[in-house]
């Protein structure tokens, strides 16, 4: 009765098709914003993702996310390192200062000190130009997003300069930094004078990274650092974590995109679980005369899923393909890098499908096994 | 005359069936006992209302008696649970309907195949089949048309092939000819006395339409839930 059961479905053009595409664009939309969710909320630890030099981040307890943070003193350095465990331990500063062009152009960034000695705690990625140069005076390395943003139109090329706090300095890199959660630009400086650029005496210390040494796990090293120092320290992905769960609680963020969630869950459920519906009712007087027949109940309820799974699979589909041609377009985009399709979303909305479809053809089936077959014999 | 009942395909003894409850009841079967042989075919006959309907379905198990049996081939069909119920109607009825019930989405030939298809039978062979039935009522240039195209003795006639294609050995149509004007009906009815009967088939119509009545075998004559009279027509006067 398969057969049966798919030309019933596409006998009716209509719905069939207002079927498929509410079934796309709820998987689309679903797909496209659960994405770009988790790619925002991504971002808020791109920076620390890209340190793949030590696996350890060590900060003040006050400190909660990246983008702000609570300096650390200069002796926490030599606390840290010693710490049985550590294999090396370097500081990173971060700050934010406003980066100008001869031109004119301006725009805040987020400025890294690395560690002068080893250049830890920069990515390992560069574009132009090399990490070494930074050992130069006055030298900084630029994200290409961050020069395109201040050198609009122009070709990537080394040797432009930048001015911060009255210092003139020249970009002798160009890396492919993470996108940074608000899009500034981000420079790489060493550590001494990074501080210098910005004008400040003091130390700044914002982080200590650290790594531990062979045998003993990251986990295990942040546990030793907290007991020895009383300071907070993170894995790298439990760091990235805390970013995410600082912007998840204090911004409004999540009910932004939940808001769109829910509605496209919403068009999702009622929209194509009332469709199908209805056309299981709509069709009630075959599906009478086929109980009437001698269809058995098995085989009407096989009837009415393979027309739900029909419909869920090519409008899912579809949904997918649209939301992945989406990605694909956006994804090489500089504002929107690295905000890809995630295969978590891919199968948590496909699961969300069928589960859709399934409550839907469950109604229908209702409707269809408590159907008097001696009502085919009445108009 | 009085044939001997063993070659009754169908038999009721004492049917009651009520619908609704209370004050609201309608008590529509008031013990019916009625009888179809095969190899005839008997019409069921009497005004609108009276429950023809009713004890046809009862006849083809899509309705419960509150009370009587229905004895089928010798069998009991109240004996049946209710899914063996559903594969002996599979196997051993056919229907044909006063709105014929075609599936708008299957062609002709695909919808005279329906039964086969419900018993597992394979689609390509099932629709041969069902088109070899459909040139016999003089379909064969129907055989791939929607049912939208087809007209009402045209559709008719698919439904009837529906009935037969799985050789069954009770057919039951419910005013067959009522929604179709008087020479479009008279050939439905001419195909049905032609094709349907067969030594080993019963077949019972239900109509009021007396200008289809010639063709009958027998007609019980059925009043207020109850069988009146039953005329038995001989073979001569069936040919009249
Ligand atoms: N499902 C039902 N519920 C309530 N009353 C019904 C139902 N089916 C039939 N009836 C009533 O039973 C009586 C007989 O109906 P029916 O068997 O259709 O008669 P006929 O086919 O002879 O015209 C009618 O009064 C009808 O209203
Ligand atoms: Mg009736």
């Amino acid at each position: 009765m398969n057969f049966v059961a798919l030309r019933m479905l596409t006998g009716d053009r209509a719905k069939y098709l207002g079927l498929i595409f509410a079934i796309a664009f709820s998987t689309f939309l679903l797909e496209n914003q659960t994405s770009i969710f988790a790619g925002i909320m991504r971002r808020t630890g791109s920076q620390i993702e890209d340190v793949t030099d030590a696996d350890v981040w060590v900060m003040d307890p006050a400190t909660k996310y990246f983008e702000e943070t609570k300096a650390l003193k200069d002796t926490d350095l030599l606390r840290v390192r010693g710490v049985p465990g550590v294999e090396y331990a370097v500081r990173l500063f971060k700050a934010q200062p406003v980066a100008r062009t001869s031109k004119g152009n301006f725009s805040a960034a987020v400025m890294l000190g690395v560690d002068d000695a080893t250049l830890i705690g920069a990515p390992r990625k560069i574009l132009l130009g090399s990490w070494e140069r930074l050992r130069e005076p006055d030298s900084v390395v630029l994200d290409q997003a961050g020069y395109n943003l201040l050198f609009p139109g122009e070709p990537l090329e080394i040797g432009r300069t930048l001015e911060m706090n009255d210092h003139l300095v020249r970009i002798v890199g160009i890396s492919d930094a993470s996108a940074p959660f608000a899009s500034f630009p981000i420079l790489h400086a060493r550590y001494s004078e990074g501080l210098t650029f910005l004008g400040r005496e003091r130390s700044q210390m914002s982080f200590v990274l650290a790594r531990p040494k062979p045998g003993i796990t990251p986990k295990e090293l942040t546990r030793r650092i907290h007991d020895a120092t009383g300071l907070k320290a993170r894995t790298r992905n439990e760091f990235r974590w805390d970013c995410i769960h600082y912007y998840m609680e204090n911004t409004g963020i999540p009910v932004n995109f939940g808001i769109t969630i829910s509605i496209a869950l919403l068009i999702g459920l009622v929209v194509s679980g009332q469709t199908f519906y209805l056309f299981t009712v709509e069709n009630l007087k075959q599906f009478g005369a086929l109980k009437a027949i001698g269809v058995t109940n098995a085989g009407l309820i096989g009837m009415i899923l393979l027309q739900a799974l029909t419909v869920g699979f090519i409008g899912y589909s579809l949904g997918t393909g649209m939301a992945a041609t989406f990605f694909e377009i956006f994804s090489h985009k500089m504002a929107t890098r690295g905000i890809i399709l995630m295969w978590e979303t891919v199968v948590g909305v496909a699961l969300l499908m069928l589960f859709v479809v399934i409550a839907a053809s469950l109604l229908s089936i209702r409707r269809v096994l408590v159907l008097e077959p001696a009502a085919v014999f009445r108009g | 005359m009085k044939l001997p009942s063993s070659i009754d395909a169908v038999r009721c003894r004492d049917l009651q069936k009520h619908f609704g409850t209370g004050e609201a009841q309608v008590h529509v079967l008031r013990g019916v006992n009625f009888s179809a042989r095969a190899g005839e075919l008997t019409f069921l006959v009497g005004p609108s209302g009276c429950g023809k309907t009713t004890l046809i379905s009862v006849i083809a198990g899509l309705l419960d008696p509150a009370a009587g049996e229905v004895e089928l081939f010798g069998e009991q069909t109240a004996r049946l649970s209710p899914a063996e119920r559903v594969l002996f109607r599979r196997r051993n009825l056919g229907f044909v309907f006063q709105q014929y019930n075609l599936l708008p989405a299957l062609t002709a030939s695909e919808n005279a195949a329906v039964p086969l298809l419900a018993a597992g039978v394979k689609h390509a062979e099932a629709v041969d089949r069902a088109r070899a039935l459909l040139v016999k009522l003089g379909l064969e240039r129907r055989l791939n048309a929607m049912p939208r195209e087809l007209s009402g003795g045209q559709q008719q006639r698919v439904a009837l092939a529906r009935a037969l294609v799985h050789e069954p050995r009770l057919i039951v149509c419910d005013e067959p000819t009522a929604a179709l004007d008087h020479a479009t009906g008279e050939s439905v009815m001419e195909l049905l006395s032609g094709s349907a009967v067969h030594p080993e088939r019963a077949v019972i119509v239900v109509t009021h339409d007396n200008r289809v009545f010639r063709h009958a075998d027998s007609i019980a004559h059925m009043d207020d839930g109850r069988i009146t009279h039953i005329e038995q027509r001989t073979p001569a006067l069936r040919e009249n």
